[in-house]
């Protein structure tokens, strides 16, 4: 009987002490993310403090200045957008045609495992190591010259490892049942592709392109390395012209200046006002940044609603 | 969907890339790069050049320090480079590889200040050798205390700070100090951000540190500027607008200077009408920025150096410590 009774009672302590165990973690585990949060949130604020007062219409549309009061971020903010218009035309069709292949078409055999290391080894490349590689090859191997295309090619070899990832992890998660039914209908491969593959991992994949192009859009190091510059006043060539093919596209080969080198000018002058641009440069990117990343949440949470299996 | 927006994209792609290749657009654009000292008044000169030419001209302002803006100068990538130094040996002979050209005009004055903490009550003035004894490379890790410097100087920690070993501002201070440019110590804390050294220099009562004139104006609040003994005068002199343009500020005072592609200047109106512009305006827009104007005579002698498309340097490839540029452009108008 008595044993009994001690039995249980080591029983029960051995269950708080286990609980205790799992609160003692629990704690941890927030306060860990708290850090992270507390961070992001003690970052916005004094963005917002500093730069909030420079956010108006005008700061939009005026040229770099020195002026402090009159100085905007047009040619940043245009030279970022054309930038990584540039970088998702690059990135996309070349990440998910690799990031399909290796996933449907290559054959699991020694070489397709050394491009697949390699292809994780990439991701982790240090960003300047990309910016050196294209001013050798972009800028005077093809001579590209330091333009809008170089930049956005260099981000392009910077985020295609992300887009072959995404593409892969998106493809993975599809079932291979239904590969398999699509084979027996007598489908080929490239239908069942076409049909089943793409469709079904279309909200990954946008999900892994979207993160991919808000990291490229605050990347300096290999834009400076490939010779953004820095007192842009003017606006690339238009690319609507009034003239037949009504599109140009001359503005790929003009210089350019985007928003994190913008704000690196700034943060370098001796005057305070410019500090404060340099801030308000600062909220314009990390919401760009934010906006991007709700958009890609956005996308995942639709397309996963939408496949059923 | 998605398929067709990837079949656009790669039609896009594809497109741009033929289009666009051949056609090397045939605009008015000035390539500028260089030294980040002269940076300020360039992209003064560019801001206001283009406002006057109604966007019909475009110019592009690099920063990539003075070395950096002569080696894309001499392989031909720029039309004009900025230089806080006279040209070197070696980029002159690069020049000449390559077959370039090019017009030396001097643009403006910068004094380098030598600062300290606005609590440090002991330093009234320092001269050359006291400076040369804190930077000198035989200085390193044995000097550390301000009593070194002169003894009746309180016993505390000298920490120093001044810019790394790219900037020409570097190799000017190194030059006027310890006869040697690129000499110095290297146990101080280096910084191409001059702001970085406005704070090290703010925050840190035995501190002390060098940077260009400009800086000093837009922090004077924060830091206390040094009085500078002329070796020839023997008199203190503290760094202001008018010590830098008359002289009496040596040896940290130095010539800031354009240097002109030739064959631009020569087959590009646009250039010509820049240059032409920058030295026009250059006495108004440097003052602006917190910089020295050269005097307007020198001006004059810079315009008419521009206007007979004088090439080559004054300084024949070295650096050269208290030289007025007035009596140097004279000296090259009597050859």
């Amino acid at each position: 009987m008595t044993e009994d009774g001690t039995q249980i009672t080591e029983i029960r302590k051995r269950i708080a002490f286990n609980r205790l165990r799992d609160h003692i973690f629990w704690i941890a585990g927030l306060l860990s993310t708290l850090v992270g949060l507390l961070l992001l949130f003690t970052l916005m604020i004094d963005l917002f403090t500093d730069g909030a007062s420079r956010l108006s219409y005008k700061f939009f549309t005026s040229f770099p200045s020195r002026f402090p009061n009159e100085a905007g971020i047009l040619s940043a903010w245009v030279g970022s957008f054309l930038v990584l218009f540039v970088t998702a035309l690059a990135a996309i069709p070349l990440g998910v045609a690799a990031g399909i292949y290796l996933e449907e078409y290559a054959k699991k055999n020694i070489i397709t495992d050394i491009i697949e290391i390699n292809i994780a080894n990439l991701a982790g490349v240090p960003s300047i190591v990309y910016g050196l590689l294209a001013l050798g090859l972009f800028v005077y191997f093809f001579k590209f010259g330091e333009s809008i295309l170089t930049a956005g090619l260099t981000l392009a070899l910077l985020i295609l490892p992300m887009v072959i990832m995404a593409t892969r992890e998106a493809i993975k998660a599809i079932p291979n049942s239904i590969r398999e039914a699509s084979y027996a209908l007598g489908a080929t491969k490239w239908q069942t592709v076409q049909h089943h593959i793409i469709p079904y991992s279309t909200g990954g994949i946008l999900t892994g392109i979207i993160i991919g192009l808000s990291r490229a859009i605050g990347e300096t190091a290999p834009i400076i390395t490939v010779g953004a510059l820095t007192f842009i006043a003017f606006l690339p060539t238009s690319p609507f012209t009034s003239e037949f093919p009504f599109i140009s596209f001359k503005w790929l080969l003009d210089p350019f200046t985007v928003m994190p080198i913008q704000m690196f000018n700034w943060v370098s002058r001796p005057q305070p006002q410019f500090h404060v641009n340099a801030a308000a440069a600062g909220i314009v990117l990390l919401v760009m940044t934010l906006l991007m990343n709700a958009f890609a949440i956005y996308i995942r949470y639709k397309f996963r609603k939408r496949i059923k299996w | 969907m998605f398929r067709k927006i990837v079949l656009f994209a790669c039609m896009v792609t594809v497109l741009a890339m033929s289009f666009s290749l051949p056609a090397t657009a045939e605009q008015k654009l000035i390539k500028i790069d260089g030294s980040s000292t002269v940076y300020p008044i360039t992209e003064a000169v560019a801001e206001e050049f283009q406002k006057a030419k109604k966007g019909s001209v475009k110019v592009t302002v690099g920063i990539s320090g003075t070395g950096g803006g002569f080696k894309k100068f001499c392989r031909g990538e720029i039309d004009i480079s900025d230089a806080s130094r006279p040209i070197l040996k070696k980029e002159m002979d690069a020049c000449k590889e390559k077959g370039i050209e090019y017009i030396e005009l001097p643009v403006a004055y910068d004094g380098l200040a030598v600062m300290v903490n606005p609590k440090n009550a002991w330093v009234k003035s320092l001269t050359v050798a006291d400076l040369k004894k804190m930077w000198e490379p035989a200085a390193q890790g044995k000097v550390t205390r301000w009593n070194q410097i002169r003894p009746e100087w309180p016993d505390v920690p000298l920490k120093l700070y001044g810019p790394g070993a790219d900037s020409g501002t570097f190799d000017y201070f190194t030059e006027a100090i310890n006869g040697k440019s690129k000499a110095s110590r290297g146990d101080f804390t280096a910084s191409e951000d001059d702001n970085v050294l406005v704070q090290g220099i703010a925050g840190d009562k035995g501190a002390t540190g060098y940077f260009g004139l400009a800086y000093y104006e837009e922090n004077k609040d924060k830091l206390k500027v040094v009085p500078i003994v002329n070796p020839a005068t023997n008199k203190e002199i503290t760094p202001s607008l008018q010590t830098v343009m008359d002289g009496t500020y040596a040896p940290l005072s130095r010539p800031l200077f354009i240097y002109v592609n030739k064959k631009a200047a020569a087959s590009k109106p646009e250039v010509k009408k820049f240059v032409d512009y920058y030295l026009k305006n250059a006495a108004m827009l440097t003052k602006q920025v917190k910089y020295v104007p050269l005097p307007a005579k020198a001006y004059k002698l810079t315009e008419e150096r521009f206007g007979k498309m004088k090439t080559g340097s004054m300084f024949g490839g070295e650096e050269k410590i208290g030289m007025k540029i007035e009596e140097l452009l004279k000296l090259e108008e009597k050859k």
